[in-house]
């Protein structure tokens, strides 16, 4: 190893300054250019045991697919991420890699971590920059199909990894777009819409059938499924708002996250009016939450045009459950933080619609079931913020369109499938799932490790009937 | 894509019936479901209660007044033109059965399409179904012939008296109420003041009282909760616990100020669109 002096510093992503993107929906890093991304994946030890690796959930071959970004051989290190993801763009974008891969870097012990999301990341956009990504070499159709039940991360990623096995592959949705929680979730500053369609379009080049506008539970049930399918993978991710049960949340102004995040990212409604989808403009915007859900919340308000947004959390800093980095844009972009404070009721005009938050203050007692020090309130500290649009971020639950038109599907007590955690079977034969219906919800890599692991053990069973 | 097979301009055109090729939802449709309509790309997402359904034919009707710009833009679709998105059949389906005492479904404006299934099922389980359906005007009454088949007795109302009673569809229940047979049942569907005033009016007789909501909502599933609507002092969903609940229970204020939370912005999309198909016609 070279003196200290010499080593290479993690190399930064060009971003868009905080001024300029804090008032458009164009994505905020920009990306490495080949040289940077050569120099950084230079950084990279290529470690005999590579502890990276054992970080990521889908087991990307990590070291090899930095070593031919380092030769030069994008070509190379598309192909080895492909073999273990079928959304390497969204994963480089997406992917909490400071405490996955990048966490277990050897580098990140005596400074930092190689940027490995940067990377996979570029890799990804090289090749789709390419126009025709590159397709693998499919197996002889083996007769089997199979039905998945949702296009988000889990069901994506089953989708990718059976198909490339020669099983027929149907993927049934929901909305009218392929993609789930990538495309009504994720907004377009963080994950262009661009890039889930050229992700989902990939699969359709393999040969992956999507049948849209289908509401299993409604349309058709998961038995109807098995009558033409010979398993049936169930993603339809954590679909029910959590709203805080106190006065006032109904009056106008005030959103579900999955409502205000689906008009504007699914439904296109900060391009209202060219898009029809109408959406509240709010200038004082209160945003209740800390996740990344509400992080993107609060940047979409401003991106339509806040004057002045609010995260009210009722923990501290220490606990903000989003990742640094979203917190970190965040607050580059001027989104204010009033930690240790709950709302207790919303207040409105004569209209019906929301002008104030009535806030306390809270002070930190002792840990709860979570580990984490509960918020206790503090009396008399009410006040009031004035707003004209609220987001409620504090999470979703599980929705229970499926479990509850699907006989012999077991749920735990709060609604979520339960499933062996080896394989993602559920109790009913031939029914697995993956994703947040089954642990809550999480992120878009354990959605996809899970569907790895499903995608195994569904093909096992497709091939030798166990 | 959902084709349209079939096209009606009904009262003067202000209201428009679509019979649209949809077979899977056809096949599973039952009275008081929903489909969440789209036109194209960049369209809306519609809640439409379905008028009808033809499993054999694998189609759908849906009835629908043009009030904006969405609706407006339906209008234009003629027959062999086709819906981007249709989605279904959502919501629950009208819990029907067979009652001691009458049945009275009551249809007001494009409601009258709402109940029209709901009474025809409830006159196929044996019920006897009266049927009151109102207007404000004679021009704008729309499915009388189909609710004549639908039920045993059909009155009509019209707001200001030109054909049938002259009066609000509230008036003729009231003569319902007050008469001799026992009223089991009432279902209502229409403007909200209407649906209000119905159950304020049923509620001192202790009659249950449907009332199929029409609240604004994105994806129809239960996912984003826009659709809220306060029932006896509980947040329900309209899309999945409803479009049907407990007249008694619903708090009709609140529905009609989320109902009301976009006209600026209707408005604006609507002056938009006019514009676009003026400016469409002169070149």
């Amino acid at each position: 190893m070279g003196d200290k002096k010499d080593r290479i510093p993690r190399q930064p992503m060009p971003e868009q300054p905080p001024e300029q993107r804090r008032r458009n929906f164009d994505e905020v890093p920009l990306g490495y250019p080949p040289e940077i991304a050569q120099r950084e994946a230079g950084r990279c030890l290529q470690c005999k045991n590579p502890a990276c690796v054992s970080g990521c959930p889908v087991g990307i071959d990590i070291p090899r697919f930095i070593r031919h970004i380092r030769e030069g051989d994008f070509t190379k290190a598309i192909a080895t991420l492909k073999e273990k993801t079928a959304l390497p763009a969204v994963c480089g974008r997406v992917c909490p890699q400071e405490v996955q891969c990048e966490q277990r870097c050897v580098l990140a012990k005596s400074g930092e971590a190689v940027a490995i999301g940067r990377l996979e990341r570029f890799a990804a956009d090289i090749d789709r920059a390419h126009g025709s990504p590159l397709l693998p070499e499919l197996p002889k159709p083996t007769g089997k199909s199979v039905g998945i039940v949702g296009s988000g991360p889990a069901g994506l990623t089953v989708a990718g990894d059976l198909i490339l096995k020669g099983h027929a592959v149907t993927v049934y949705e929901a909305f009218h777009k392929a993609g789930g929680v990538l495309v009504y979730g994720i907004p377009e500053f963080r994950l262009p819409k661009a890039i889930v369609q050229e992700e989902v379009g990939y699969l359709e080049k393999l040969g992956v059938c999507f049948e849209l506008n289908a509401v299993i539970g409604r349309t058709e049930t998961v038995d109807e499924l098995l009558a033409r399918h010979d398993a049936v993978f169930i993603a339809v991710g954590a679909g029910l708002p959590t709203f805080l049960g106190v006065p006032g949340e109904n009056l106008i102004g005030i959103y579900s996250a999955n409502e205000y995040l689906t008009r504007s990212n699914l439904m296109k409604a900060y391009l209202f009016p060219q898009y029809d989808t109408p959406i509240v403009r709010g200038t004082n915007v209160v945003v209740v939450g800390a996740g990344n859900v509400a992080m993107d919340a609060a940047r979409t308000a401003l991106r339509l045009g806040a004057e002045r947004v609010t995260i009210v959390y009722r923990r501290s800093r220490n606990e903000m459950p989003a990742r640094a980095e979203e917190i970190h844009h965040a607050e580059e972009e001027g989104i204010v933080f009033e930690l240790l404070t709950a709302p207790v009721r919303f207040l409105g005009d004569t209209a019906g619609r929301v002008n104030a938050v009535e806030c306390i203050r809270m002070r930190l007692g002792e840990p709860d079931e979570s580990g984490r020090r509960r918020p206790v309130p503090i009396e008399g500290s009410n006040f009031h913020i004035e707003t004209d649009m609220v987001v409620i971020a504090v999470g979703a639950g599980a929705n229970p369109l499926i479990t509850s038109t699907t006989p012999g599907l077991a749920v735990n007590k709060r609604g979520y499938i339960i499933v062996d955690p080896q394989t993602g079977k559920t109790r009913k034969p031939r029914v697995w799932a993956g994703g947040d219906i089954v642990t809550g919800q999480a992120t878009v890599i354990l959605a996809m490790g899970a569907g790895r692991i499903a995608a195994t053990s569904i093909h096992q069973y497709l091939t030798l009937g166990w | 894509m959902y084709e349209i097979v079939y096209r009606q301009e009904m009262a003067q055109g202000t209201v428009v019936l679509n019979v649209i090729k949809a077979p899977k939802i056809a096949a599973k449709a039952q009275p008081g479901q929903f489909v969440i309509v789209k036109a194209n790309e960049t369209g809306e997402r519609i809640p439409l209660t379905m008028a009808d359904t033809d499993p054999e034919a694998g189609t759908i009707t849906i009835i629908y007044q043009v009030v904006g710009k969405s609706t407006a833009l339906f209008k234009t679709l003629q027959v062999g033109d086709a819906y981007q998105d249709v989605l279904g059949p959502l919501g629950k389906p009208t819990h029907i059965e067979r009652y001691a005492g009458i049945v009275i479904c009551i249809g007001g404006g494009t409601g009258v399409a709402v109940v029209h299934p709901i009474t025809r099922a409830f006159k196929n389980a044996g019920n006897h179904v009266v049927a009151i359906i109102g207007a404000r005007t004679k021009d704008l009454l729309i499915l009388e012939d189909k609710m004549l088949d639908a039920s045993h007795e059909l009155q009509v109302c019209t707001d200001d008296g030109s054909y049938g009673h002259h009066g609000f569809v509230t008036d003729v229940l009231q003569q319902y109420l007050n008469g001799s047979r026992p009223v089991s049942m009432v279902v209502a569907a229409g403007p909200v003041p209407m649906m209000k005033r119905v159950a304020a009016m049923t509620k001192p007789h202790s009659i249950p009282t449907m009332v199929s909501l029409n609240a604004i909502m994105i994806d129809g599933t239960g996912m984003c909760g826009g659709c809220r609507v306060s029932v006896d002092g509980t947040n329900r969903f309209t899309c999945v616990d409803g479009p049907e609940f407990d007249g008694h229970q619903v708090d009709f204020d609140g529905l009609m100020q989320r109902l009301s939370a976009y006209r600026q912005q209707e408005q604006q999309a609507m002056e938009l669109f006019a514009h676009e198909c003026k400016l469409r016609n002169l070149t």
